[in-house]
């Protein structure tokens, strides 16, 4: 079964007062190397399909396509959303076992290296077999 | 020989080899990456240099020779780690190398080799990517890209794999008579679900998805000569080759689920189905029946209507009686309203839904929510039906299935 594992981020003032540019750098060292770790170990489990951070809203772009079909821009307006910033896709055996590893990055290191708990929504990705019914 | 041919004839070749370089080192793991090896030179070789006389034992012989080069190397490694190891007092015997080889062919090898990538210590997605491999004759990167997750994540899937067996010192022997029908049950699983898994890949997503059915199907055949007298091994086989007939017909032109009323019947495969039929006719009144047997029994009556409406539901149902009784599985209780639907009307058959959902088991799964839909439609109730579509809708993982869903929706509010 596919998992993706979603990691968002809020952008108003009081969440980005906290925010990763306001930790010192061994906490910011200490979560990256926690995110490398734990990819590592994803991936020697044999259940990583793929691992993505995303850069940051402040370039993002809304399209959609005009009338002649061409793209047109608005800017998006990162004060007031909660924005994706990571993601994992991961092929496990059961959802609960999608949930533990969506613990474990949620316990992910922040300011003083403890735990940030941060929410990961875990979706299904539609590849499912029909279950087997024997 | 054309490729296609040489490729069949080593991934025939691969359990036998396999299985007797295991008989004879006794390291499964070393065992393994030696024939991988030995089968990637055939494949290199073969084409220009033509077909050894005897290729089964030119693949025994080169393996062997990688695993005492890896057993040399690993002789000569610790023997350094020895010498270290005597100055502080420790003293390992050196690794035997093994004698040289003689290829007489033993049917148990396979078995053995198939049970032990079976084992019910491994999790099922390591066993059916160890199956595919050891076994099926593979190599990492087609059961990746058959599984669509990236190389690195299934060889390390596999090499954990030989890690627990290696780790839990799993002999390479025939399960003892205890343990013979329980470890058979875990073996057949497997294959069911490698079959499973190609079957339900949607018409959109790549072929190498289909040729996981065909692989299943050509395991279930292998194991079927290795255990001519398994009768849910026969069974098995059977329902594949039934289920499969149908595989072309079952997805629509815009990737959404046809359900078996709906299908073309002339694009089902009948030479697959007189196949089938013939295996499961010639199984049933042996009496040993099992599961697999009943379910391919089931396939076999439906793929023996010509129309939808002429499909023989009384025997269906005396069939999933069957089935429900053995299993009391959930998902069979289900089946089972159905077929109960279709005999004796909607009523009764919404009447065994209420039941199941009363004891719970299938809390949350789509499945009831589509068959209350669909049962809801025959009593021409149709709120009630597009409510219990689109609750099923909202709950599968299984695109074309949703896709399918979503199209009862809208049928049934335009009309």
């Amino acid at each position: 079964m596919k998992f993706i594992l979603m990691m968002g981020m809020k952008t108003d003032a009081a969440s980005a007062s906290k925010g990763i540019m306001t930790w010192p750098k061994e906490d910011i060292q200490a979560h990256i190397g926690f995110m490398m770790s734990f990819n590592k170990q994803l991936k020697e489990a044999g259940e990583l399909v793929s691992a993505e951070g995303l850069a940051w809203p402040n370039e993002a772009k809304l399209v959609k396509a005009g009338k002649d079909g061409r793209p047109v821009t608005d800017g998006v307006f990162p004060e007031s959303k909660e924005f994706l910033i990571g993601f994992w896709i991961i092929d496990v055996e059961s959802a609960e076992r999608a949930y533990a590893v969506a613990a474990q990055a949620s316990s992910a290191p922040g300011p003083g290296g403890a735990p940030l708990n941060m929410p990961i929504e875990v979706r299904q990705v539609m590849s499912g077999p029909p279950e087997d019914f024997a | 020989m054309t490729p296609t041919d040489l490729e069949r004839l080593l991934r025939e070749l691969t359990p036998q080899v396999l299985g007797l370089v295991v008989r004879r080192c006794r390291d499964f793991a070393a065992a393994e990456d030696a024939v991988q090896e030995a089968l990637l030179a055939a494949a290199t070789q073969w084409p220009h240099e033509g077909l050894p006389e005897y290729p089964r034992a030119w693949l025994v012989q080169v393996a062997s020779r990688r695993l005492t080069d890896h057993i040399r190397s690993d002789v000569a490694r610790r023997r350094r780690e020895s010498i270290a190891a005597m100055e502080s007092g420790y003293v390992i015997p050196p690794a035997e190398i093994p004698d040289e080889v003689s290829v007489e062919v033993d049917n148990d090898d396979s078995l053995k080799l198939i049970y032990m990538c079976c084992h019910p210590s491994l999790s099922r997605s390591s066993a059916i990517a160890l199956t595919l491999r050891a076994v099926g004759g593979l190599t990492t990167n087609e059961i990746a890209r058959a599984f669509l997750v990236p190389d690195a994540t299934m060889a390390q899937r596999i090499s954990r794999a030989k890690q627990i067996i290696k780790d839990s010192e799993l002999p390479f022997q025939l399960p003892s008579a205890g343990e013979r029908h329980e470890r058979t049950a875990a073996v057949l699983h497997v294959l069911y679900l490698i079959f499973n898994e190609g079957y339900a890949a949607s018409a959109g997503e790549s072929l190498q998805r289909n040729d996981l059915a065909s692989e299943g199907m050509r395991l279930a055949r292998l194991l079927r000569a290795l255990m001519p007298d398994g009768a849910e091994v026969a069974g098995l086989l059977a329902l594949m080759l039934l289920t499969d007939a149908r595989r072309s017909a079952r997805i629509g032109p815009h990737g959404e689920a046809i359900p078996l009323d709906k299908q073309d019947r002339t694009q089902w495969d009948r030479a697959q189905i007189e196949e089938g039929v013939a295996l499961i006719s010639a199984t049933l009144p042996k009496g040993a029946v099992g599961p697999y047997q009943v379910q391919a029994a089931i396939a076999a009556v439906h793929d023996e209507a010509a129309r939808s409406e002429d499909t023989d539901w009384q025997q269906i149902l005396a069939l999933y009686s069957i089935l429900h009784r053995m299993s009391g599985n959930p998902v069979v209780r289900l089946n089972h309203a159905i077929a109960a639907a279709m005999v004796h009307g909607p009523a009764t058959g919404l009447a065994l839904l209420a039941q199941l959902e009363a004891d719970g088991a299938l809390k949350g799964h789509h499945r009831l929510d589509a068959v209350r839909g669909h049962l809801k439609e025959m009593s021409g109730d149709r709120e009630g039906a597009i409510t219990g579509y689109l609750a099923a809708a909202s709950r599968t993982a299984n695109l074309p299935e949703r896709n399918f869903l979503l199209e009862q929706v809208a049928r049934l509010r335009n009309k």
